[in-house]
């Protein structure tokens, strides 16, 4: 790895649950053929994927930013979905407001943000009713 | 234990990586629910699901697990074919339920991770 600072950008398309990951399929992808240290890949993969199906299952996708600097990896997803009432609520494991029908495509189990959160160093969830989610989160190197 | 040491010991058919069938593995899930998946970090593992579809072969890829068993005789269809080939990811199917099959695997000494706290 340099020291140069590389972004990756990527929509999320809304409402196509069989593309879901594809955006962090291509991140980890990429992360591995810079070197990065595979726990890190996968930590990084992980809570990608995990925040790339809320965004399909829960708003009408979005978009995201991946930053890779030599200190950390950070994620920025953006979406303008209904938002999150209750961000205390949501981060509790077991929580889900997901219907039967996602239910029965294996999501569901209120599992993804404290996933998230496990995986990572640092997450930022900022929600406004009606306008939109943003977590960012970060994996240090 | 090995992807074929599974494959025998469940009965089961080798769909995809029958190249990669002498490739160990260590520890083992069970789960239809992908976060529940997400949730066991490990290396070299086995997922036995019920849970068949493209999400599946995601959520294995982005933890490294190595190999599948779809329970009661679940068929993959072509695209997660072509994505398990692709992500290096052997596909075994088994007749068994996951009841029976997690517990055949563990009576011949494979194990699941450390509890989740
Ligand atoms: N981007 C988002 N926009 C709106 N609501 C969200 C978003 N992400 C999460 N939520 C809300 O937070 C809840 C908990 O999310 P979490 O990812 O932990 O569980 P889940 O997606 O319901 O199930 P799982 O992740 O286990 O498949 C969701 O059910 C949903 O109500
Ligand atoms: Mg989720």
């Amino acid at each position: 790895m340099n020291n140069d600072i590389i972004v990756m950008t990527y929509e999320v398309p809304a409402d196509d649950f069989t593309r879901a990951g594809e955006a962090s399929s291509s991140v980890k992808g990429k992360l591995k053929k810079m070197g990065v240290n595979p726990d890190i890949v996968r930590k990084v993969a992980i809570a990608m994927y995990e925040g790339e199906i809320n965004m399909v299952i829960h708003a009408f996708g979005g978009t995201i930013d991946v930053i890779v600097s030599p200190e950390e990896i950070m994620m920025i997803l953006k979406d303008q979905g209904p938002g999150i009432e209750d961000i205390e609520l949501a981060m509790q494991a077991g929580y889900s407001t997901a219907p039967d029908n996602i239910r029965s495509l294996g999501f569901g189990a209120g599992m993804g943000l404290p996933n998230m959160k496990r995986y990572t160093d640092d997450m930022k969830i900022e929600s406004i009713l009606g306008v939109g989610t943003t977590v960012t989160m970060r994996v240090s190197m | 234990m090995t992807i074929k040491d599974i494959r025998d010991i469940l009965m089961a058919e080798l769909v995809v990586g029958e190249e990669w069938g002498d490739r160990e593995v260590h520890t083992a899930c069970g789960s239809d629910m992908m976060s529940d998946v997400l949730a066991f970090m490990k290396d070299q593992s086995v997922l036995l699901t019920g849970l068949c579809n493209l999400q599946v072969i995601r959520t294995c890829e982005m933890m490294d697990i190595i190999c599948i068993v779809f329970v009661r005789g679940k068929l993959p269809d072509e695209a997660m074919i072509e994505m398990a080939k692709e992500k290096e990811i052997a596909i075994l199917t088994s007749g068994h339920r996951m009841f029976s099959a997690c517990g055949m695997l563990y009576e011949k000494g494979l194990r699941g991770g450390p509890d989740y706290k």
